[in-house]
């Protein structure tokens, strides 16, 4: 790699100041006026006052579709990496005819609005009596995230790792002993990322489980009928909570891609 | 493995074909658990829309003998076609927007940073979108309000004498928008433009072409896939929102989410939801179809 130095000109401060701008207004006045003493969260800022963060945690309504969305993500997340790993795997290491169409089935969820999704799992759960519950929400996720988790996981499986599969054979590895210690170190960081991705896609989504989820809501469900009330500090120390945890999410996320990268160079 | 079969198979045609066989098979029971989940949870429920598109609602009762009926009130009347129109608008002016936006600033983190710090200004530029989107258009209400930031700032400043309205607008809608998907779009054109060797930057400008002639004929071509991903993500993102317009759009004009919402919630007509969701979905394969040149490109 040929490492310029950085070149700072004029132009490219021009484009990315503006931009940055733009892109981190909404979360600074969000996260600012979380810590706001006032009742609304316009500007003069008053404050700093941690009052609104504590009203946020004694909330039973909050806490318990905390809860309701940290096993609703947790275990549609689970599944959709698991589907996803079982398919890549058999995908990239067997030739299976017709492998092209089960491969196009599986990302074709990408192409259709998470409304449309939603819209038909509730048709389709109404028409079978199946009723509305954080099981048709979780069942809707995995549906959301099987197509990110297999691109992830699919894109893992190359030539390179079918090669070190095939070395560690040579040099005389039994199947058991190439799975255990080439594929699977070599697929962990894949596999970690497809379940983090899901983690954060799941504890966002917002229309599959406004539609599915009846009685038991989910945190954004939750935190979309708080802003009923208009602009509300309360809102700001929930909105701040959720970001963080997804932010820290992402943030693992990007470290095990980076590792996979890294591991992809040293090879 | 496969190669090792193929290659010394030849001999032994019989059992060689067992092998395949059993390969094909073993690969197949791996797949298969996400093919059934995906046919009953993704399929089966979209061909329950096209079928109860095809039902229609009449007295409180649902008449399931099939017909046209709702793609005709679709037709005829005017909330359902001035709902398909604003959003193929709006849709569309987010991602032409959206598109101009992230070019400069991947453009830049791709050509301008050294390659070591790239990942790092590119997690910096896309760091809010770990926002989630009920959150965002929150966000964007605190700073739109007419007592908000934007508004504080207009008229302490003096470019405003009084607040103005820039909240619960199509304005407002295509902001929070726009928002989201310049960062989006920022990550595909990246990936698209870190792809392109500056060798051939390098060639072009040997050969004696200019700064732009060189941008306008290599790096632009080069990095089109990236925008038709960019492209094509935000258009189904967009048009199927239901957040953004209801939140900063409030009811002003309705896009289509939030009138198939409205079936669903307020009319309990799920026959014309399920039309309107069919009417989505042609739009999207239509923008499939539009992009497909570039989209299809990026595989091979």
């Amino acid at each position: 790699m040929n490492d310029r130095p950085i070149r700072w000109d004029w132009v490219s401060v021009l484009v990315m100041s503006p931009l940055f701008v733009f892109i981190y207004l909404p979360v600074a006045v969000l996260v600012l006026f979380s810590f706001h003493a006032g009742q609304v969260p316009v500007p003069p800022f008053e404050g700093p006052s941690l009052a609104w963060y504590a009203k946020v945690l004694d909330s039973d309504r909050i806490t318990t579709a905390g809860l309701n969305s940290i096993v609703v993500g947790v275990v549609s997340s689970l599944i959709a990496t698991l589907l996803a790993t079982l398919a890549a795997w058999g995908l990239a290491r067997h030739r299976v005819p017709g492998a092209r169409a089960i491969e196009a089935l599986l990302f074709l969820p990408l192409a259709v609005s998470y409304l449309v999704i939603g819209v038909g799992l509730l048709v389709a759960f109404s028409a079978v009596g199946i009723g509305k519950s954080l099981i048709a929400v979780g069942i809707g996720h995995v549906v959301l995230n099987l197509p990110l988790a297999f691109a992830v996981v699919y894109g893992q499986f190359d030539r390179d790792q079918a090669r070190l599969e095939q070395a560690a054979r040579d040099l005389g590895a039994t199947e058991v002993q190439v799975f255990l210690r080439v594929t699977v170190p070599l697929l962990r960081p894949a596999i970690l990322a497809a379940f983090l991705l899901s983690l954060t896609f799941s504890w966002d989504e917002f229309i599959v489980a406004f539609l599915l989820s009846g009685f038991d809501p989910t945190l954004p469900v939750v935190i979309w009928s708080m802003l009923r009330t208009g602009l509300n500090p309360q809102t700001n120390a929930a909105g701040t909570l959720v970001f963080l945890a997804s932010l820290a999410a992402g943030i693992v996320f990007e470290l095990a891609l980076l590792r996979r990268r890294r591991d992809a160079r040293t090879r | 493995m496969n190669t090792g079969l193929a290659a010394s198979g030849a001999a032994v045609p019989s059992a060689e074909a067992r092998g395949a066989r059993r390969d094909a098979r073993r690969g197949f029971a791996l797949a298969l658990p996400a093919t059934l989940w995906t046919l009953a949870f993704f399929v089966v429920p979209s061909a329950a829309i096209l079928l109860w598109s095809l039902f229609r609602r009449e007295g409180g009762v649902l008449i399931t003998e099939p017909g046209f009926d709702n793609y005709r009130r679709f037709l005829e009347q005017d909330t359902f076609r001035l709902a398909l129109w604003n959003s193929v608008e709006v849709t569309l002016m987010v991602t032409v927007i959206a598109v101009i936006l992230a070019y400069p600033l991947a453009y830049v983190i791709a050509t301008r940073v050294a390659p070591r710090r790239q990942r790092t200004w590119l997690m910096l530029a896309v760091l809010p979108f770990w926002t989630s989107y009920v959150v965002r258009s929150y966000a964007w209400l605190l700073v739109l309000a007419p007592e908000g930031v934007v508004n504080r700032f207009l008229t302490l400043t003096g470019l405003a004498a009084e607040p103005l309205a820039l909240s619960f607008n199509r304005g407002a809608t295509v902001l929070g928008f726009v928002h989201f998907f310049v960062m989006l779009c920022t990550l595909t054109i990246y990936a698209s433009l870190a792809r392109i060797d500056p060798k051939l930057r390098r060639a072009a400008a040997d050969l004696g072409a200019s700064g732009l002639q060189t941008f306008l004929r290599v790096t632009l071509p080069l990095s089109m896939p990236g925008v038709a991903a960019g492209a094509f993500l935000t258009f189904v993102i967009a048009i199927g929102d239901y957040v953004t317009p209801q939140i900063l759009g409030g009811n002003t004009e309705l896009l289509m989410p939030q009138v198939i919402l409205l079936q669903i919630n307020r009319r309990a007509d799920i026959p014309m939801a399920a039309a309107l969701s069919t009417v989505l979905m042609l739009l999207v394969t239509a923008a499939y179809l539009a992009l497909a040149r570039w989209l299809t490109a990026r595989r091979t």
